[in-house]
């Protein structure tokens, strides 16, 4: 009788787990569906040409350099306001702050500031530095907005990464006569760097594939040149993309999916070296 | 030499603190530019007209409701397509799956969360929506379902990480406890380890919400936009326009300063007081469980 | 291993700020001195147009760098108002409270009509509907006629496409095709019709829905779909197909100026540019594009 009742159980989790098993198999076919399709119809646009050369006959011919570089210089931009003041912020969480309301506050602030849907950050830096800091649609208003919008994911990986090392080695530090800043730069920050550059890579590859916060902030559908300064308005891949499947005309579709192509390289590359950078950071890890 | 050193030290101490707090500020900064150029729409635009059911700016028509409506439909849809999905693949990923699969399919997973929304409006656009179209045959594939789906899709990694993260913060001693009681792993997994992670669980689908909800361009290429109130029992199967694809495809257009302008901003605070909402009840949520937790360990 | 990293990271930061700092990016030669810049951004329906013209001009006058962006005619002459713009493009006339705004910002917009277009109508191959009144065309985009049984075809469901309300064509469309041209008739588009942001996604729906019926510039439409012909309401029998010849002739109803806004009264470089585009080599670029040159 209780074999019988163990035997349905056993029955039940045989078809549980395949059940679960079968859920996420559908969850993980689409998404190397999807990379696989866009690789194979878009693969064959990709040559030097398409990606060094300014686009010709409206954008229909030639490569797809200014959108390559504009993005470049959007990342980069991104990550020279975020990355000082994310890894920062972080250390003061993990590091100097006491539990107290304050730093309740700045905890509530920095979930807010990643809950933000990311076209209200391009509201925010229209509001601010386009219009109101007179910024103009341009490089420097796109890369500020997407700064912001890093913040959270470089913030957090920071403090979570400094918290993973084990108190000892602060305490021998400062019983050691070591200062709280000598500590960290000399002691945690160090052994906390492999996360900290992971999160800093995610946090700037979701800005490289952002396109609703550089829509009014500095995107633009054609410079027949490389911007210039920061002051101007730049091509970028993902808006790009945007632009080439729904207002051009006649748009040969290998191209489309040639510029997808290189967007994914580009953010799944960054994405790649992440984990890459974790993995090795948590085989090497001497504690 | 150690004097200046020190004196560097203390600088960098003070920018630390500083940078600390930038986090605030920064919130206190948006909402405050939003509330700067939104509000003004409340002045501009009578309550009555704002709340009504028709969206048409150009002539004036300023009714927010069909958009409001349309997210809410969207992202509900979403989040009930997402949550078999994504609550599924994380216990399998946490619970049932051994090691060396985990580590073949957790990093698919995060594939997709870091594939660009615009490239899943792209094939949703050219493959997905004639898809649909002729699957459930129905008048065009430009419908709140199409978004629904690449929303879904978004929201799943969400989903599954924070989840697969509350599964595993739930002490193995409770497992084990029950293992040794006679029952069998799948018993576990349902009446101990799910509801100890209850809370783990429903934060994870908060911020799916919260992610579905924000999402512009795949929405803005995919839902056909038509501001209908959707309040028809096809009406998921109908096109849609959302808050946020109205904000991306009008913002360009209208004067800084117009009406439109303000209604535009006007939503920007619908949103934003939205995922304010969404994300501080998620980490109440979070957090009162964690509270437990550790009284009940201790 | 780590102070590489961070090695790394200062160095990017530095590579970035440097070149941002300086005005040449160091992948590009140096322009020449007198090198001038024209911004020129607004309708979608020009914007390709407009590319084509930057393009060609690159030839006639290296010097000249012309940038071209889009967004829709309202935001062209926004752009104007503000003055961040040289030359605004717009598929509709500039209205009088914008031409006020920009007087009161001190500047002076000149209008120039540099090609002509004809919205055509358009359906799937398959639909057997080919041809449609003016108020049949009306009704259906008010919400009144919705089944394709009503003109004739089959019994489907029809599917309004339109474009986004800041684009001028959707303007004009409300305007001549809605309201049928009379300026106290205050209807619009039913809340059904589906708002697309741009051109190229009308046609690609059209090309793959049956069910679907859209309007766009003449020199969008390609070959995989269907040009309904469209009678006025004073010759109601007589149906006209869009081309260059019923154009030019007025006779095909749904047509309308394109133009460009500089400015001010254009002087240097922004007046030659604006001489060429009226020139026959430009317009030429006009045809080839399916739009209709400005001949008069």
């Amino acid at each position: 009788m209780s074999s019988t009742v163990m035997g349905k159980a056993k029955t039940l989790q045989r078809i549980g787990f395949s059940l679960l098993g079968l859920i996420t198999t559908l969850t993980v076919i689409p998404i190397i569906g999807l990379v696989l399709y866009i690789v194979v119809k878009g693969a064959p646009a990709i040559s030097w040409e398409f990606l060094s050369a300014m686009p010709t006959n409206g954008m229909r011919e030639g490569g797809i350099l200014p959108a390559i570089i504009g993005t470049l210089y959007l990342t980069l931009g991104t990550a020279v306001f975020a990355v000082p003041l994310g890894v920062l912020a972080g250390i003061y969480l993990a590091e100097y702050a006491k539990e107290s309301l304050l730093t309740r506050l700045i905890r509530i602030a920095i979930i807010n500031l990643a809950g933000i849907p990311s076209v209200v950050y391009g509201l925010f830096g229209l509001g601010l530095f386009v219009l109101f800091l007179k910024m103009g649609t341009s490089i420097l208003a796109a890369s500020l907005t997407l700064s912001i919008m890093t913040l959270p994911t470089i913030i957090s990986t920071t403090e979570e990464a400094l918290r993973s090392v084990p108190n000892s080695f602060r305490v021998v530090s400062t019983s050691l006569g070591a200062s709280k800043w000598q500590t960290v730069r000399r002691i945690t920050l160090p052994q906390a760097l492999p996360g900290i550059v992971t999160g800093v890579i995610l946090g700037v590859e979701r800005a490289a594939g952002e396109t609703a916060p550089i829509l009014f902030t500095g995107a633009t559908f054609f410079l027949p040149q490389l911007p210039h300064s920061p002051l101007d308005a730049t091509m970028a891949l993902p808006y790009h993309i945007f632009i080439i499947s729904t207002q051009i005309p006649g748009m040969p579709v290998q191209i489309q999916y040639g510029t997808v192509v290189v967007l994914l390289v580009f953010v799944l590359g960054m994405n790649l070296i992440a984990t890459l950078i974790r993995n090795r950071a948590r085989k090497n890890r001497q504690w | 030499m150690s004097k200046a050193n020190q004196k560097g030290g203390q600088v960098i101490s003070s920018a630390i603190r500083i940078t600390g707090y930038s986090s605030i500020l920064f919130v206190l900064l948006i909402l405050f530019f939003l509330l700067r150029e939104g509000l003004p729409a409340l002045a501009s635009t009578p309550l009555k007209s704002l709340f009504s059911v028709r969206w048409y700016p150009i002539e004036g028509y300023f009714g927010i409701l069909p958009l409001i409506l349309g997210s809410l439909l969207v992202t509900i849809a979403a989040t009930l397509i997402a949550l078999p999905f994504g609550i599924g693949s994380a216990v399998f990923l946490s619970e049932v799956a051994p090691p060396w699969l985990c580590d073949i399919l957790k990093p698919i997973i995060e594939i997709l969360a870091g594939i660009p929304s615009v490239v899943l409006g792209f094939i949703g656009i050219l493959v997905f929506a004639p898809f649909i179209r002729r699957f459930l045959d129905i008048p065009t594939g430009l419908t709140a379902f199409t978004g629904a789906v690449l929303l879904g899709l978004i929201s799943i990694p969400t989903i599954v990480s924070v989840a697969e993260d509350a599964l595993n913060t739930v002490p193995n001693s409770y497992r084990q406890a029950a293992l040794a009681l006679g029952a069998t792993e799948w018993q576990t997994i349902w009446n101990v380890t799910l509801p100890a992670a209850k809370s783990g669980v429903l934060t994870a689908v908060m911020l799916g919400i919260g992610r579905s909800m924000g999402e512009t361009m795949a929405v803005m290429m995919v839902t056909g936009n038509a501001p209908v109130l959707p309040l028809q029992l096809n009406s998921l199967f109908r096109p849609v326009r959302t808050m946020t694809a109205t904000i991306a495809s009008e913002m360009g257009e209208v004067a800084a300063g117009s009406q439109h302008y303000e209604v535009l901003f006007f939503i920007g605070i619908v949103l934003f007081l939205l995922s304010l909402v969404i994300n501080i009840s998620a980490s109440l949520v979070s957090t009162r469980s964690r509270g437990r937790a550790e009284r009940l360990l201790s | 291993m780590r102070r590489f990293l961070i090695l790394s990271i200062f160095v990017t930061v530095l590579l970035i700020s440097g070149c941002n700092g300086q005005n040449t990016p160091s992948t590009e030669t140096t322009p020449p001195a007198s090198v001038e810049y024209i911004e020129n951004k607004g309708s979608d329906t020009i914007v390709n147009l407009a590319l084509a013209w930057a393009e060609r001009y690159q030839t006639v006058k290296p010097e000249v760098r012309i940038s071209v962006t889009g967004g829709g005619s309202g935001t062209g002459i926004t752009a104007l108002i503000n003055g961040t713009v040289d030359i605004a493009n717009a598929s509709r006339q500039i209205k009088s409270e914008e031409q006020e705004a920009a007087k009161a910002a001190g500047y002076n917009p000149q209008e120039f009509v540099i090609a002509r277009d004809a919205i055509a109508i358009i359906v799937h191959p398959s639909n057997p509907v080919d041809h449609l009144t003016l108020e049949q065309l009306s009704k259906i985009y008010k919400g009144e006629i919705t089944n394709w049984s009503e003109l004739g075809g089959e019994d489907r469901e029809i599917v309004c496409l339109s474009r986004e309300t800041n684009s001028g064509t959707h303007v004009y469309f409300l305007e001549a095709v809605v309201r049928m041209g009379s300026g106290e008739d205050k209807s619009i588009f039913t809340a059904n019709a589906l708002l697309l942001p741009s051109s190229e996604g009308i046609i690609a729906e059209v090309k793959d829905n049956p069910n679907a019926i859209g309007y766009d510039s003449l020199g969008y439409i390609t070959d995989d779909v269907k040009l309904v012909a469209v009678s006025s309401l004073e010759t109601p029998d007589m149906f006209i197909l869009p081309s260059l010849e019923t154009v030019n002739n007025n006779s095909y109803l749904i047509s309308r100026n394109l133009y460009m806004y500089t400015l001010d009264v254009p002087t240097g470089a922004v007046k030659d540019y604006m001489d060429w585009i009226l020139s026959a080599e430009a317009q030429q670029i006009v045809s080839e594009l399916g739009f209709i040159p400005n001949i008069n």
